[in-house]
């Protein structure tokens, strides 16, 4: 039954058991994805907000732009990567494979750790250059942002590092599909909050 | 991966048996312990801003009496009254405790869909209460900012607890989030997937409607308190400007500069205008089942106050410049603030107006909770009529800093939650304990507390027209303010003392009734909805037993026509119903 057709219908009219004799969720898939995809929304609430508090400090006149390292390119790529290598592992498990499931899991967690490493980089670059925290507002947002999506990043890392934990010692890939389909959906969100918040620094 | 809906799994839920004492009651993964521990953490918390807020009345009725409050502890008192009443009791107790208590009694559940995470999300907010009471311990003492916690004021020497107090308050707002959010996700989950057989969305309680629409207003507001909170610790902490303008103190210009003051109040009240139905959706759910069951008829345009609760819920998200009427803005910015505002009466009017019909005609049954339930209902039409005048901006610039706004917003989202929580307490006391509470300690609990009301915030509105300004520790000696302003204020102060002793009544009440109270019935308000029909009471773990209950009608089956009893649960097949005529059969009145 659609969403709409649900909250439509006049529960004082019909008795007896709606819906067969199954019960229902409003969703048909697992609910640890449910909660993820709200989960994911606040997520993108708060760096939605940093967004808007980003332009909006940037009209203010003590605004000095600060050249982005150039090394967020490459970073960029590290996490495109590892993205690709989480979609290449579920695509494995969804088809009811389990052949390199691991490999392509690893990997991509490698790479997104690669990139937090890349990323923190990029702040010694900063401050070596004299960006420091507090020295302006562009530099104050730089590292708030990168820090803030670095540590969603090493959240995610802590649930990849579980799962490999329990497909190395001896769990089927197939029964970690749930977790390896929500960790590629995470990494996509985290890839897709990145580039928006590269061209956001970007565009001082 | 398909999908396998709870009721039909093999083993159903796996349940985490406790094993021992510990497990049981301490680090308990049962939603209905993790509830008691919220709640009567949040009652706890919600005593000491009880005492503040008498201290603050001592101060304005009889300034200069007692010596213990100065200034500084006046604004300590504001704030901390205000945070921890707001955040710390009415959230925390509506959703943590009430909320974890109804959501799988009531939509036929047994247990919370991640029982782990919400036994977590019981411990982070203890951890943020911990906090937020360290700071009454440190050095300057709790943050006296307000509690808006407006920067610049609230970082800069002059206001107190401006070193460590704030730091403390802004961190227990950080956990405290994180904590919200892990019981959030649980009780939005759990609802949408975990029903039982037969209980559709619109089968459900408004009780689940409300909280439900609730914790996605907190998912999505309080990203906001929180943006906010962590830019102002960088602020406060790391020298940064987000917030923080260039300011000379003392003749020496500090080290920050350009930052916009004016961008935290939006994103504060981005989150502070939903946290207001934060708190009063869950409330309006939960006396509308009150008032149903104890009127014996079902709840008034069902469906209108399902939308209505989703309708309130999305406008809340666009009105929250009212709060900032007087920190200045664009006129067109005001004037659709003020129309937006204006909007959202609609809808809640609506709520009024079909509990008054749900009471029209009804079989009343005049027992405790129903008299905070029809007090509610009072005290929530006067806060809802001046807040028609303050959301007016050309009403709202000469009334916004005086006691007016105060007595305001006291009457809708104080003292109206905290009467429906009174009538939740009460109502549901039986099943949670298994014992009947006093029903005359309980009356007279509500006649102090309900006239009490206003005579508290009654001559408030006065005052506010007098332009009496708020916050003040005290007013002195003015030209436009007549003496009787502080005869009112005596009055104000003794009848705020009165009320406040009066909650004794009820703490007694409750302990006293745990162990002498009568035994409860099952059901002894013969209610419908399905957290009554559980074969234990109180429900063991688990709830149900060996089966999940099946859902065969809504909850509100009160006095239908031809059926013998004045209620049907919501657990009985059409062909179990006995009618007047003594067969069973067919309720159903359509298609």
């Amino acid at each position: 039954m659609s969403l709409f057709k649900q909250i439509t219908e006049k529960p004082w009219e019909r008795k007896g058991i709606i819906g067969g004799l199954k019960a229902e969720g409003t969703f048909d898939v697992p609910s640890e994805r449910v909660a993820l995809t709200f989960f994911l929304i606040a997520a993108s609430i708060v760096f939605s907000l940093f967004g808007v508090s980003y332009y909006i400090r940037m009209e203010l006149p003590d605004w000095l732009p600060i050249a982005e390292p150039t090394a967020l390119w490459f970073n960029t790529g590290l996490l495109i990567a590892s993205s690709v290598l989480f979609q290449v592992s579920r695509n494995i498990v969804g088809n009811g494979k389990s052949k390199n499931v691991l490999l392509a899991f690893f990997g991509g967690g490698v790479f997104a750790a690669l990139f937090v490493f890349a990323q923190l980089q990029t702040w010694d670059e900063l401050q070596a250059a004299g960006v420091y925290l507090s020295s302006n507002p562009a530099a104050d947002f730089y590292f708030l942002l990168t820090g803030l999506h670095a540590l969603h990043v090493a959240g995610g890392l802590y649930v990849w590092l579980k799962c490999v934990f329990r497909m190395v010692t001896g769990a089927e890939p197939q029964a970690q599909r749930l977790s390896i389909e929500l960790c590629t959906v995470y990494w996509h969100f985290l890839l897709i909050v990145w580039l928006v918040m590269f061209a956001v620094l970007a565009n001082t | 991966m398909a999908y396998v809906p709870l009721a039909d799994q093999d083993h159903e839920q796996e349940m985490h048996h406790p094993h021992s004492w510990v497990t049981k009651y301490v680090w308990s993964q049962d939603h209905k312990v993790i509830a008691i521990q919220y709640g009567g953490t949040a009652v706890l918390v919600g005593l000491v801003a009880l005492v503040l807020s008498l201290l603050m009345r001592m101060q304005l009725g009889f300034p200069g009496t007692f010596d213990l409050i100065d200034p500084s502890a006046y604004y300590q008192s504001v704030t901390m009254h205000g945070m921890i009443m707001v955040v710390y009791m009415l959230t925390a107790l509506l959703l943590g405790g009430f909320g974890n208590y109804m959501v799988p009694l009531m939509i036929g559940a047994r247990d919370m869909v991640f029982p782990f995470l919400n036994m977590l999300s019981f411990w982070f907010y203890l951890l943020s209460v911990v906090i937020l009471m360290a700071s009454f311990f440190v050095g300057g003492g709790p943050t006296g900012a307000g509690w808006t916690l407006y920067p610049p004021q609230a970082t800069l020497a002059g206001t107190p607890g401006s070193d460590m107090g704030i730091v403390l308050m802004l961190l227990s707002l950080f956990v405290f989030i994180v904590a919200f959010t892990m019981g959030g996700l649980n009780y939005v989950t759990t609802i949408l997937q975990y029903r039982t057989r037969g209980m559709t969305l619109m089968r459900l309680p408004l009780t689940i409607w409300g909280i439900f629409v609730a914790t996605v207003l907190g998912l999505f507001a309080f990203p906001a308190l929180l943006v906010s909170a962590i830019m102002m610790l960088f602020d406060t902490l790391l020298g940064t400007s987000f917030f923080m303008p260039a300011i000379i103190e003392s003749g020496t210009p500090m080290d920050y500069d350009g930052g916009s003051p004016i961008l935290f109040q939006h994103l504060f009240w981005f989150f502070g205008h939903p946290e207001v139905y934060i708190v009063a959706l869950p409330a309006f759910g939960l006396v509308s089942d009150v008032i149903s069951t104890h009127a014996r008829k079902n709840i008034f345009g069902y469906r209108m106050m399902v939308w209505a609760i989703i309708a309130i819920g999305g406008l809340s998200f666009i009105v929250w410049a009212h709060h900032m009427y007087v920190s200045g803005m664009n006129p067109y910015f005001g004037f659709f603030f003020a129309t937006t505002t204006l909007i959202i009466a609609v809808p809640t009017a609506l709520k009024v107006y079909n509990w008054v019909l749900t009471l029209w005609e009804g079989d009343i049954r005049l027992n405790a909770p129903m008299y905070f339930a029809i007090g509610f209902i009072f005290t929530f039409i006067h806060g809802g009529l001046t807040g028609l005048f303050l959301g007016n901006v050309v009403i709202d610039l000469p009334l916004s800093d005086t006691y007016f706004v105060v007595a305001h917003f006291h009457m809708v989202m104080g003292v109206s939650p905290v009467l429906v929580i009174f009538a939740s307490i009460y109502h549901w006391f039986p099943k949670v304990s298994g014992r009947m509470y006093h029903e005359g300690m309980a009356k007279a609990h509500f006649w102090i507390t309900f006239l009490g009301t206003y005579a508290i915030y009654l001559p408030m509105h006065y005052l506010g027209f007098l332009g009496v300004p708020r916050r003040y520790y005290a007013i002195g000696e003015t030209d436009f303010i007549p003496a009787s302003a502080q005869t009112l204020n005596e009055s104000i102060t003794i009848a705020a003392l009165i009320v406040g002793a009066a909650q004794l009544i009820f703490l007694f009440n409750m302990l006293w009734s745990l162990r002498n109270g009568a035994k409860a019935d099952p059901n002894p308000w013969n209610s419908a909805s399905l957290e009554w029909q559980t074969p234990d009471t109180p429900p063991v773990h688990g709830n149900w037993g060996d089966k999940l209950p099946t859902v065969y009608r809504w909850a509100y089956d009160y006095s239908v026509p031809g059926a013998k009893h004045d209620f049907i649960p919501q657990d009985m097949a059409e062909e179990d119903v006995e009618m007047e005529d003594g067969s069973t059969g067919s309720t159903a009145t359509g298609a």
